[in-house]
């Protein structure tokens, strides 16, 4: 199977921390890779990294479907198909659900003018179409802080969506989210599955997380403690060998070579 | 998330009583402010009508109200990116000190204008890099450069004025300062060119989209490809050629540049600015606020003396309306969003 991306040897150091150390990742072509690791394992800088947020340290290389990216940016990386469902903090509160969806990147002609009809009539089609927003009280105007945790969850997923995404990142997309919303977050991954596109879910709920990817990887103090297929593992030996990882920061047992 | 549950609740009801509710849901800033005026107005009119009656009060209103609008309406973009520009008044007489050089050294006033606009864009700039490179707050940053400015303008020009008659000649004074039909001067039609212009880069523009996103989310921008750094650095820009260009304006107008020029702008421009709605925490903002606010706060100062108070009335008032106004700006935004 080719890979979407692959990073190789990604290092990120913050002044004195080391978020990252020598991580080797990739993700393959249609496949759900689930990220998991507790708080302060690196799944954020990770994240941020193959989004052009964060460059890695010189000596780390990321590979875009077999070619080498030298410098990637935000821009650069939603170009090549990369689109991120940050858990809230990505929306703009203060703005409406048309500049929600097509933040940072308005329709426009070549002198910027944006096309406001066109980016209202696109924001009331989705509505309809991939949110389900059924309320009369939600219009293309409205301002999203008087969302709920679930509708603003589906106003992120909705963008990456209607920008064909080739590579999705769900930075833990469940948080605060109801149960019916949660499943309908889960149900978008497998809609990300079903059409041929890859995601990686980024989550410390392995009860999210396990249900959907194909693969999991398990990030721990910056560096990548293990990975195995989902087939190869049931839910019970996963919940045991994060233990372990808490307790060791390796995922295989004693005397287990991987 | 059940606290957020409640507060769509209200929208709800309100969104199904009708266009004009929403209408008066989307635009309250602006139905606030006018209200604000037309009161302020009746009040003036009621006080004395033999004045606020007479077209002479409107014609000084034209003329003066302009010295700070010119400025008000850019600053209001600084203020939306979450920022604040506290040397503007200092950048109008630093514009008019590189008009002053020029126009000395060359005997162009057009030479001399071009040189005190690219000034006051340099100002800008400055303030721009302090803040986005260096990291500043732009508080701080543009106090220090408020002063540093005021006091390079003391040094090159000495403490000495200008005279301007030499601009007389110039068409940059009927462009600038004209009395049109004897009565509606040309720096109160600047001043509506001013406020198009940025109304229409804010509101339908992607520069205008990346103010708003930038003042409202700075990480979500960030995050999702805006450049923050070049979005704020323009503002500042904008505000620096504004000042340059009231600055010269004002002198034009007086037929005179005074080092000191700008020292009473400073509170007029911000109070239009946050009296017109913008929020000072950034991310919303109007520019037809700005406008309307910028002739009540204008208007205040003449309605006070023309309704028979003393001048010292002034500051009392100006203070009253402000605080009021905005709290119930602020009330009527909580209740109708």
């Amino acid at each position: 199977m080719a890979d979407v991306i692959q990073l190789r040897n990604v290092s990120k150091t913050f002044g004195e921390v080391r978020a990252l150390h020598d991580v080797n990742f990739e993700v393959h072509s249609n496949e759900i890779v689930g990220l998991l690791g507790d708080n302060g394992a690196g799944k954020s800088t990770l994240t941020k990294i193959i989004t052009g947020y964060h460059q890695p340290d010189p000596g780390g290389e990321l590979h875009w479907k077999g070619e080498r990216i030298d410098h990637l940016s935000v821009q650069k990386a939603r170009d090549l198909g990369i689109e991120v469902v940050y858990q809230e903090r990505a929306l703009a509160d203060k703005q409406s659900l048309w500049r929600n969806i097509f933040l940072g990147r308005e329709m426009s002609n070549k002198w910027g003018v944006l096309d406001i009809a066109g980016m209202k009539s696109e924001t009331r089609k989705l509505m309809q179409t991939v949110m389900g927003f059924t309320s009369s009280a939600i219009t293309a105007d409205s301002m999203v802080r008087t969302f709920s945790g679930g509708e603003r969850q589906g106003v992120a997923i909705t963008r990456a969506l209607y920008f064909e995404a080739e590579l999705v990142l769900l930075d833990e997309p469940t948080m605060g989210l109801s149960l019916t919303e949660t499943k309908k977050c889960l149900d978008f991954v497998n809609e990300i599955k079903n059409t041929g596109k890859s995601a990686i879910f980024i989550d410390h709920n392995i009860f999210h997380v396990y249900p959907v990817a194909d693969r999991i990887v398990v990030l721990d103090r910056g560096t990548i403690a293990g990975q195995f297929m989902k087939n190869e593992l049931t839910l019970q030996e996963l919940i045991d060998r994060l233990y372990l990882v808490a307790q060791t920061g390796s995922l295989a047992e004693k005397g287990e070579v991987r | 998330m059940s606290s957020t549950e409640q507060a769509a609740r209200p929208l709800s009801q309100t969104a199904q009583r009708g266009p004009l509710a929403r209408f008066a849901r989307t635009y309250s800033l602006q139905i606030g402010i006018v209200f604000v005026a037309i009161v302020i107005w009746l009040l003036f009119l009621a006080g004395s009508p033999q004045t606020f009656l007479s077209r002479n009060i409107y014609a000084a209103f034209m003329s003066s109200t302009p010295y700070f609008a010119l400025m008000a309406i850019p600053l209001t973009l600084v203020v939306i990116t979450g920022e604040i520009d506290l040397s503007f008044p200092s950048v109008m007489a630093f514009g008019m000190t590189a008009f002053d050089i020029v126009f000395t050294a060359t005997g162009s006033v057009m030479l001399g204008f071009i040189a005190c606009l690219l000034a006051g864009m340099l100002a800008g700039y400055l303030n721009g890099v302090l803040v986005v490179k260096i990291g500043m707050p732009s508080l701080v940053a543009t106090i220090g450069t408020q002063f540093f400015w005021r006091g390079a303008v003391m040094v090159i020009t000495n403490g000495q004025g200008l005279g301007m008659g030499a601009v007389q000649k110039s068409i940059l004074y009927p462009g600038l300062v004209h009395r049109i039909g004897g009565f509606v001067p040309m720096q109160f039609i600047w001043t509506i060119i001013f406020a198009v212009v940025v109304w229409f880069f804010l509101n339908r523009h992607k520069f205008g989209a990346h103010v708003f996103l930038t003042g409202d989310n700075v990480e979500s921008a960030k995050l999702m490809g805006v450049n923050v750094g070049r979005t704020k650095t323009l503002t500042f820009v904008i505000v620096g050629f504004a000042a340059a260009f009231a600055g010269f304006v004002v002198s034009e107008d007086l037929l005179f540049f005074w080092p000191t020029m700008g020292d009473g702008y400073m509170l007029n421009t911000l109070a239009s600015v946050f009296l017109g709605g913008t929020s000072v925490f950034g991310g919303m903002g109007t520019v037809f606020g700005t406008f309307v606010a910028c002739f009540i706060i204008g208007a205040i100062n003449a309605g006070i003396v023309a309704a028979g108070m003393t001048g010292f009335w002034t500051n009392l008032i100006y203070g009253f309306i402000i605080v009021v106004s905005v709290s119930i700006q602020t009330i009527l935004g909580k209740r109708l969003r």
